[in-house]
C-alpha cells in the first residue's frame, strides 16, 4: 500500500484524487434523492458500501420508490452492472490483487477505477491505480451518499446545479486519451450510437452491453492500435511511461480531429 | 418504505451479484490465456462499453431524451478533454453549462 505514492506519477494521482470528489458530489445526489423518496439513511449507505456501483443504485431507489418490487428492481441492478464482467477480462491478470487482498480487490471494481488501471501501461502503476482509485471512490461514495441524505432537501434539486452531467463528464475525460487512436474512436461512436438506438426499446443496462458489438469493427483490422506501451508483450520491460495530460505525439495520429465528434 | 426485508433481500441480491460479476471476469481471464490481438480487443471493448455509458447518461433519461442542456454541457467538457484541459475545470465546466442553460429555461 505505502508503495502507491512512488509508483504513481504525480498527475496520475492528483486525477484519481479529482474524480473521487466528482465521485462525492454525485454521491451527495444519490442520498438525497433516496431520503426524497422515503427511504431512511440506512439504505444509501448500505448500498453504496456494499454495492458500491452508483447507476445501478440509482435504479434500484427508483423501481423501489415507484412500488416496484425490491428483488426485481435488484435483477434490474443488476443487468446494469454485468458490464463488470468485461470489465474484469479486459483488466490485466492480478490487478485486483492475489490471495486476501483479490477479495477486497474484487470490490473495488468500478468505473473509475477500471479506466485509471487501463491507462496505466506498467503493472505495478496499473495495480497503484486501480487501488488507489478504488479505495478513494469505497470512501467519497459513501461519504457523498451520507452526507447527501442528511443534508436531503437542501441538495434535493440536485438538477439545477448540473449535478446530472458530472458523471459523464468525468467518464468521458477519462477515456478521451484512449479515443485519439482513430480505430478505437470510431468502434466507440459505433458503440454509442447502438447503446442510444437501443435505449428506447430495452431495459436498462442493456443497451450498454450491446454497444459491445462494435468491438467487430476492429477484429477485421491488422494493424495493431497505435498504443506502443499497452502491448502486452513489451509490459515486463516498461517503456517510458507516458504522463497522462501531457501532449504526446504517439497518440495522436491524425493531424486535426475534430472534438465535435 | 413498504416491506423492510424484502427491501434488504432486494439490496443483498443486488450486492451479491455485483460482486460475482466483478469476481468472474478477472477469474475468467487469469485461467484463459488470450493471444495479443485479443488482448486488445477487450482493451478497445472496455473504452467502447464506458463511451455508450457516457452517451446514455449524457443523452437519456429513462428510456426518453433527456433534455438539451445535459448533453450540451457534457459536450462542452469533452471538446475541453480533448484540448488537454485540466480534469477539474472539464468536470466543472461540464455541471456549470448544464446548470447555467437550464437557468435560462432549457429542459
Amino acid at each position: 500500500m505505502s508503495s502507491i505514492g512512488r509508483t504513481l506519477e504525480r498527475g496520475v494521482l492528483r486525477d484519481i484524487a479529482l474524480t473521487c470528489l466528482a465521485v462525492m458530489f454525485i454521491g451527495l445526489s444519490y442520498g438525497a434523492v433516496a431520503v426524497a423518496s422515503g427511504f431512511p439513511l440506512w439504505v444509501p449507505a448500505a448500498q453504496s458500501v456494499f454495492v458500491l456501483a452508483g447507476a445501478s443504485e440509482f435504479l434500484f431507489i427508483g423501481i423501489v420508490a415507484a412500488g416496484g418490487n425490491p428483488i426485481a428492481a435488484a435483477l434490474a441492478g443488476l443487468l446494469v452492472n454485468t458490464r463488470h464482467l468485461p470489465y474484469g477480462l479486459a483488466l490485466r491478470p492480478g490487478v485486483t490483487g492475489r490471495g486476501w487482498r483479490r477479495l477486497v480487490g474484487t470490490h473495488l471494481m468500478n468505473d473509475e477505477s477500471v479506466v485509471f488501471a487501463l491507462a496505466q501501461d506498467d503493472p505495478a502503476a496499473s495495480r497503484a491505480a486501480y487501488r488507489a482509485c478504488g479505495v478513494g471512490v469505497l470512501l467519497c461514495w459513501p461519504a457523498g451518499a451520507i452526507v447527501g441524505a442528511l443534508v436531503g432537501s437542501a441538495v434535493r434539486d440536485t438538477s439545477a446545479f448540473g449535478l446530472d452531467a458530472m458523471f459523464p463528464a468525468v467518464i468521458l475525460a477519462l477515456i478521451v486519451p484512449d479515443l485519439r487512436d482513430r480505430m478505437t474512436r470510431r468502434a466507440a461512436l459505433a458503440g454509442a450510437a447502438i447503446a442510444l438506438a437501443a435505449t428506447p426499446f430495452l431495459p436498462a443496462g442493456l443497451p450498454v452491453l450491446l454497444a459491445l458489438a462494435a468491438v467487430l469493427l476492429l477484429a477485421r483490422t491488422p494493424a495493431p492500435a497505435s498504443r506502443p506501451g499497452r502491448d502486452p508483450a513489451a509490459s515486463d520491460q516498461e517503456p517510458v511511461p507516458a504522463p497522462r495530460p501531457g501532449p504526446d505525439p504517439a497518440r495522436t495520429p491524425g493531424p486535426g480531429p475534430d472534438p465535435a465528434r | 418504505m413498504k416491506d423492510t426485508t424484502l427491501v434488504v433481500a432486494g439490496m443483498a441480491t443486488l450486492a451479491a451479484g455485483t460482486y460475482a460479476f466483478r469476481f468472474c471476469g478477472q477469474a475468467l481471464r487469469a485461467r484463459i490465456s488470450f493471444p495479443p490481438r485479443a488482448r486488445r480487443m477487450l482493451e478497445a471493448a472496455a473504452v467502447i462499453l464506458l463511451a455508450a455509458l457516457v452517451a446514455t447518461t449524457a443523452l437519456t433519461q429513462g428510456h426518453g431524451f433527456a433534455g438539451c442542456a445535459r448533453p450540451a454541457g457534457v459536450l462542452a467538457g469533452g471538446i475541453l478533454a480533448w484540448r488537454k484541459a485540466p480534469f477539474l475545470v472539464v468536470v466543472i465546466t461540464a455541471a456549470a453549462v448544464t446548470a447555467l442553460l437550464r437557468l435560462l429555461g432549457v429542459p
